[in-house]
């Protein structure tokens, strides 16, 4: 069973998205990442989406609801490295992603989740 | 480059979707669409497909490449052979959704494209049909 590999950075997880997803797969990497979470007790997860050149409904949807339960389980998502032709269709499609924090790149992805564990966790406000 | 001007693709199963996006990316790249209308096409089939797997309990797309004037386009049907939608109207609000997705998909898709036409008939399947001109 094909499966996207989760890399642990220290207290961060990371996924590089870099394959056209079926929606079983998706899924799996939402159940993963959860689960990845708990065990390592990370705190945050950068999710690199670079490499797709489409996000419908559905993978947005994964990626909301991932970062939701991330933030239950005491981690914070960055979606990182959108393409600028990918936002404009997400946008049009209607769907703006609220809740979920985005940066260009992984190391802006990165800076930005040690600014939001640093500035204490407790009650990090997402926009 | 392909020299064909339709063609079609099955809708069975979720890797489907996945060749169903992959073969209209190639169009909307073989007819030169800028990479934006690409990426709105593929994701406006990307629904579309979804929808005909999930709701229609499978079906196909139609695909062709359509001239009128200077222009050119491409021009997809999604046909399935499923249950129907009873409201239209209500099936074409934001939000709304018979199923566990977000209710984004077609009104969505109508967002990306230039023309969407949609048919539908209550235990007569649902059509889909959408053009995007370059």
């Amino acid at each position: 069973m094909e499966k996207i590999p989760i890399l642990r950075m220290g207290e961060f997880l990371l996924v590089t998205i870099q394959i056209d997803m079926h929606d079983q797969l998706a899924l799996k990497l939402q159940d993963d990442l959860s689960n990845a979470i708990q065990k390592n007790a990370s705190k945050g997860v950068l999710i690199d989406i670079s490499s797709l050149e489409m996000v419908d409904s559905f993978i947005g949807r994964m990626v909301a609801d991932i970062s939701g339960i991330g933030r239950i389980l005491g981690a914070e998502t960055i979606l990182v490295g959108m393409q600028p032709a990918v936002a404009i269709t997400l946008v049009e499609l209607g769907l703006s992603l609220p809740g979920v924090a985005t940066a260009l790149s992984v190391e802006r992805g990165m800076a930005l989740l040690r600014r939001k564990i640093d500035a204490d966790g407790a009650d990090v406000v997402t926009h | 480059m392909s020299s064909l001007t339709k063609g079609e693709a099955p809708l069975r199963s979720e890797h489907d979707i996945v060749l169903a996006r992959q073969q209209v990316r190639r169009l909307t790249q073989e007819l030169k669409f800028s990479l934006v209308d690409q990426t709105k096409m593929v994701t406006a089939a990307s629904e579309l497909a979804r929808n005909a797997l999930v709701y229609g309990h499978g079906g196909a797309m139609h695909w062709e490449v359509v001239r009128a004037e200077s222009r050119t386009g491409l021009k997809l049907l999604f046909a399935d052979e499923g249950p129907g939608i009873p409201n239209l109207d209500l099936a074409m609000t934001d939000g709304w959704t018979s199923g566990k997705g977000l209710g984004m998909g077609l009104t969505g898709a109508k967002r990306l494209v230039n023309e969407f036409e949609i048919d539908s008939k209550v235990n007569g399947g649902t059509r889909v049909m959408i053009t995007r001109w370059k």
